[in-house]
């Protein structure tokens, strides 16, 4: 429920980013997430049909790529895949490990249209 | 300078224009813009505001998460009459709907703010701020912010807090932290409430709740407590002490053993 929320601060940052280049309209968002940063890819996609309606993201398309859930094992120093409900290292099965991967929430990159002319002026 | 043909562009800034640059433009109108930043970086540069002003009041900020009904609100009831001679509380009181919670806490004659969130499931670091502008800190040794009963969606946002405690009551199940492990790996403390309920219940394992809260790697310390017996309150004083200490307090600060009374209401 959650992601509504997760979603106006996404086209915040994204509306904002696109009006301080004078872009007609957003094309693309692209955004890694992770299982765990508690945030589920299918209700933010959801709610940003919703959220976007009326402003300059309205009909972007938001591709969500899917990070693995990987920690990095700090007795054996291995990298391994995990659940996100067992965070152990896959390798020596210690419980001591750093998640590397998969608490992604990040906005990676915007297409934006523009007035397609090279512009040094902002 | 001309923007219509691009002869604008010279050695030193055509870098800027390539792809993949910050000012790089394709074509046919497209321009492609590198962000790398968190979706929730507003509520973030909030939270870290909040935990500014925290700071330099030499306020300990604790933010208590759990699913509704776990012995929130009974655990802050218990820790006033332990040391709320001590120490000045104030409360922040997340809740979709009333005062309920609220009225508890300023019944122990302590300062409590109420925020109603209407449909939202969590609190923001906005809220906290707007909240913050209610209480006086420099009267505060402790702000306690009881987050809406939930154990998914307050666990995404940082309010500014300095620690997340997650209480986990022995009516719910042993294994909440392998169902909720966004939620478990957030809490820098676990306290396993309603203890008191434990021999009654029989099938609440606490060293089963400890395995699975491992398996989150999580090096949080677990305490079990009773709000309503007193039992393990002891443990849980001394980590709330020991916060307060590692934080440095206001110089000239001379009233924290004897705090002055509190408003009832804001």
């Amino acid at each position: 429920m959650h992601e509504l929320a997760v979603c106006q601060a996404l086209i915040d940052q994204v509306t904002g980013i696109a009006s301080s280049r004078n872009a007609r309209e957003v094309i693309e968002i692209n955004v890694q997430i992770g299982p765990l940063s508690g945030v589920e890819p299918h209700l933010l996609q959801q709610a940003f049909s919703v959220a976007s309606a009326g402003t300059l993201a309205e009909g972007a398309a938001l591709n969500l790529t899917t990070m693995p859930v990987q920690v990095r094992c700090q007795q054996c120093h291995r990298v391994t895949t995990a659940l996100p409900s067992r965070l152990v290292c896959g390798h020596c099965g210690d419980w001591r490990t750093r998640v590397v991967s998969g608490d992604d929430l990040l906005l990676t990159t915007v297409e934006l249209s523009t007035a397609g002319i090279p512009s040094l002026t902002h | 300078m001309c923007n219509t043909c691009g002869c604008n562009v010279t050695h030193g800034n055509a870098h800027l224009l390539a792809p993949g640059a910050k000012l790089y433009r394709t074509d046919d109108g497209h321009e492609s813009v590198s962000v790398l930043r968190h979706l929730l970086h507003e509520n973030d540069r909030t939270a870290a505001h909040n935990r500014a002003h925290f700071d330099r009041h030499g306020v300990l900020a604790v933010n208590l998460m759990s699913s509704p009904g776990a012995g929130k609100t009974a655990l802050l009831e218990a820790t006033i009459d332990a040391i709320g001679r001590e120490l000045s509380i104030a409360v922040i009181e997340g809740d979709l709907e009333t005062e309920n919670d609220a009225e508890r806490i300023r019944r122990r004659g302590v300062h409590a703010i109420q925020i109603t969130t209407g449909s939202a499931c969590h609190l923001d670091a906005h809220m906290v701020h707007d909240a913050l502008h209610q209480l006086d800190l420099s009267q505060f040794d402790i702000v306690f912010i009881e987050n809406v009963g939930n154990l998914v969606c307050p666990a995404g946002f940082d309010l500014g807090q300095h620690h997340n405690v997650v209480l986990l009551s022995a009516t719910e199940g042993d294994d909440k932290p392998a169902k909720y492990p966004v939620m478990f790996r957030a809490a820098d403390l676990v306290l396993l409430s309603k203890c008191d309920l434990l021999p009654v219940l029989g099938d609440f394992r606490p060293e089963q709740a400890r395995l699975h809260l491992q398996e989150l790697a999580s090096t949080a310390p677990v305490f079990e407590v009773s709000a309503r017996s007193g039992a393990g309150l002891g443990a849980w004083v001394d980590w709330l002490l020991a916060g307060t200490a590692g934080l440095e307090h206001r110089p000239g600060r001379t009233d924290a053993a004897a705090p002055e009374p509190q408003n009832p209401a804001p």
